[in-house]
């Protein structure tokens, strides 16, 4: 009962971070019905990133109290990486709109790989790990001589995970951007014929899908405090995997499958092995889609001829 | 002469303004990966280091060719497209001769390089090169039937690879069997698991297809990374048996090659054997290709490539349809992973990674889906050109010694995958020949070239 509870703690806390992460996808997804395959080294990116601002913050500038490095990295992060979003979606995907089908998904593994690369080029093939800070931890009961416990940080990874969403929420279902952006995961050409700029909604997508891995990005840099050059490519696929599994373009749907695969991988750990932990998460991927295409939350996909 | 001036001038305007923005995006782009560095001090912590030159210079270069692209490159081009387009008849004999002379000189090269460079320099060269470049055309080929013809995007293929490699490798150090016998094995192994794996997704296309071969993929991977009993784990399994000569060794033993027919012990003749033996698994696999577009189960293919739903109606099978096309690709990649086992020596888990999957498909996709010409071009600029990244040893004089040509490797690669896709989204040779004719052409001798070319536009634009 300890393990359980304990494994169910570190496991929201994973999927609040694999959520956001599938969200970028789903939403992406909706709009131009591509697999953004690079999504997950911009989630690198952006833990890279956070990881320079927190250096600088915490070493040059000296900023001692946490709330306040936190918010700056938090916010510094989700710019910068927006701007690489948008600068990616730019020069690798809009000239490839109406191409035929497999084009922008052959560039967008083009630009993850150029991704990893020029990171591991950029900052070197090390682990990058940060000094230990904020190790506090609540102790929500003992028994058996086990301890279950909420850590600081995690309990900062669910507040902010939150309240992103929250924001996230309120932009895209009371605002003229979320009813644009809406409009164009409908039907683009509706969606254009009623003055409703495109392009520039595309791309406002693709910087608020930038945002929210910006701001995984930072929690995972926070919660585990190493980051690598390769850190992308499994995160990522979890979270697609977390994006089909609660149907893809539902932004509901992401936040929940983003949980359960949080969940199943935590405790897949915990009472199986760990060496096949991702076996589980690609497992659960290709059987999804096999037989629950549409997902938890997704429409079923009609083709018409 | 004055409005032309003033014309001038403000296009030199114009490009500066959008030099100014886009150095400013590079700017922010690259500051805080370029102009920081996290480097670990003496005391293993990490602290910051600037990089401001180095930062100004990769803006000063970016905002500088964006100025010379909007002055001169984008006129210039706006120019040639205005321009009548010459027709391509002169591209045409151009492949009727690229073929036969690309063809002599794979069949040429190993002896060609050996009296270039002698013998220490031509194992390299066949090596690094041929044989390298090679296996690549031939996985290309291979994932051409899945990807080219039957339109299924397969990102998993390495897994048939692997499989393979590691048929040979276990049973030929297991059972003693040598690499005639298990060739045909590894390629039926490797063509029942492309069944095994292509039987789920039958349902799927599209991308979906391609994120579930991926899984697949990468979960071969990580079975064999995890069955530590029979795989060796990352270890990998080593002292697999080499390749004999028709059951002649090549080692410097008295029945060895080299003393057999009174030659010189060398491992180069070794090294040419095995560039032959690719080069000819290579060559069945595109003679396989050509002769199966003729046959009804390739045009099924490429039917099914243009309409699943128009084919399913038209009384296709499209399940036996879309298994021969995983069968038939994993099969070559079988072969083409047995061959890999018996070069190396040596094969571990590092070799089957989802990179490598990305790179096949990345030759099919770049060369231009279908095309076995271009699957061969796509391939040796891809691999010949991050294989000749090594060599570029004069950089260093210009770089500095800690400049590490090989490093740039996969990172130029992605980059020229986002580029030729931009460039030219249905690959180098986007021209396919049609693989039937109408009988007008026997019919019309005079008129068949026009006839041709008329049926080639057809299939160019858009259709696949």
């Amino acid at each position: 009962m300890e393990v359980f509870t304990q494994q169910l703690i570190n496991g929201i806390t994973l999927g609040s971070i694999y959520g956001l992460i599938a969200i970028g996808y789903t939403m992406v997804f909706g709009i131009i019905g591509m697999v953004n395959f690079a999504h997950g080294d911009v989630f690198m990116v952006s833990a890279f990133i956070a990881l320079v601002t927190l250096l600088l913050v915490t070493t040059w500038l000296g900023i001692g109290s946490f709330v306040i490095a936190l918010l700056i990295v938090l916010i510094v992060a989700m710019l910068f990486t927006s701007l690489v979003n948008w600068a990616i979606e730019r020069v690798a995907y809009r000239p490839l709109r109406g191409s035929f089908r497999l084009a922008p998904l052959i560039s967008a593994i083009g630009m993850s790989i150029f991704l990893s690369n020029f990171v591991q080029v950029a900052q070197g093939p090390r682990v990058k790990s940060i000094p230990p800070f904020f190790n506090e931890v609540i102790v929500l009961m003992s028994g058996n001589g086990y301890d279950v416990a909420v850590s600081y940080k995690q309990i900062v990874v669910w507040i902010v995970t939150a309240a992103l969403l929250l924001v996230f929420w309120f932009v895209v279902t009371k605002t003229a951007l979320g009813r644009a952006q809406r409009a164009c995961e409908q039907d683009q050409k509706m969606a254009a014929l009623l003055g409703i700029d495109v392009d520039r909604t595309v791309s406002i997508t693709f910087v608020i899908a930038a945002a929210l891995a910006a701001v995984a990005g930072t929690m995972y840099l926070m919660y585990y405090g190493v980051v690598s050059f390769a850190d992308g490519f499994v995160p990522g696929v979890k979270a697609f995997t977390a994006a089909v599994l609660g149907g893809i373009g539902s932004l509901p749907g992401a936040v929940l499958g983003g949980l359960l695969i949080g969940l199943i991988e935590t405790m897949w750990s915990a009472y199986f092995s760990t060496d096949y932990k991702d076996v589980a998460a690609f497992s659960i991927l290709a059987i999804t889609m096999i037989f629950l295409p549409q997902g938890i939350l997704g429409r079923p996909d009609v083709e018409k001829v | 002469m004055a409005p032309e001036a003033s014309g001038l001038a403000s296009r030199v305007v114009g490009a500066l303004r959008q030099a100014a923005i886009t150095g400013l995006i590079a700017f922010g782009l690259l500051l805080p990966l370029i102009g920081f560095n996290t480097v670990q001090n003496i005391r293993n912590e990490l602290i910051l280091e600037t990089r401001w030159p180095l930062l100004a210079a990769m803006v000063a270069i970016i905002a500088g060719g964006r100025f010379l692209h909007a002055l001169l490159i984008a006129p210039w081009l706006a120019r040639r497209a205005l321009r009548p387009r010459p027709e391509h008849a002169p591209r045409a004999r151009l492949a009727r001769w690229l073929v036969p002379f690309a063809l002599g000189f794979a069949i040429v090269y190993p002896p060609l390089a050996l009296s270039i460079t002698g013998v220490q320099g031509a194992v390299k060269w066949i090596d690094n090169f041929g044989v390298q470049i090679l296996i690549y055309v031939m996985l290309g080929w291979g994932l051409n039937i899945v990807v080219g013809l039957a339109g299924l995007l397969d990102l998993g293929y390495v897994a048939f690879y692997a499989v393979g490699a590691y048929s040979y490798a276990l049973l030929a150090n297991s059972f003693g069997l040598s690499f005639w016998i298990l060739l045909p094995i590894a390629g039926c192994l490797a063509a029942f698991w492309g069944i095994l794996l292509g039987f789920p997704v039958l349902r799927l296309r599209g991308d979906y297809l391609a994120i579930v071969t991926l899984a697949f993929g990468e979960i071969i991977r990580l079975i064999l990374i995890n069955w530590v009993s029979v795989t060796n784990g990352y270890a990998g399994v080593s002292g697999i048996p080499r390749p004999t000569f028709f059951g002649i060794p090549f080692n410097a033993s008295d029945e060895g090659f080299a003393a057999r027919f009174g030659l010189e012990f060398s491992p180069i003749y070794r090294t040419i054997f095995l560039y032959y033996v690719i080069l000819a698994l290579a060559l069945i696999t595109a003679a396989m290709t050509v002769r199966l577009r003729r046959l009804p189960i390739g045009r099924a293919w490429e039917a099914l490539r243009e309409d699943e739903i128009a084919c399913r109606s038209l009384g296709i099978n499209t399940t036996n349809t879309k298994l021969t096309a995983f069968a038939m690709g994993a099969m070559f990649a079988g072969f083409a992973g047995s061959f890999f086992a018996a070069r190396q020596g040596f094969i571990s888990p590092e070799s089957f990674t989802f990179m490598e999957s990305a790179v096949i498909v990345a030759i099919v996709v770049l060369g231009g889906m279908g095309s076995l010409i271009g699957v061969a071009i796509a391939a040796v600029i891809m691999i010949g050109g991050t294989e000749i990244m090594r060599e570029l040893d004069f950089l260093k004089a210009i770089f500095g010694t800690n400049f590490d040509p090989t490093q740039y490797r996969m990172l130029l690669f992605g980059f020229a995958m986002v580029l030729i896709m931009v460039w030219r989204p249905r690959g180098l040779i986007a021209t396919r020949e049609p693989s039937t004719f109408l009988n007008a052409r026997r019919a019309l001798p005079s008129r068949a070239p026009q006839s041709e070319e008329t049926q080639a536009s057809l299939v160019r634009e858009r259709h696949g």
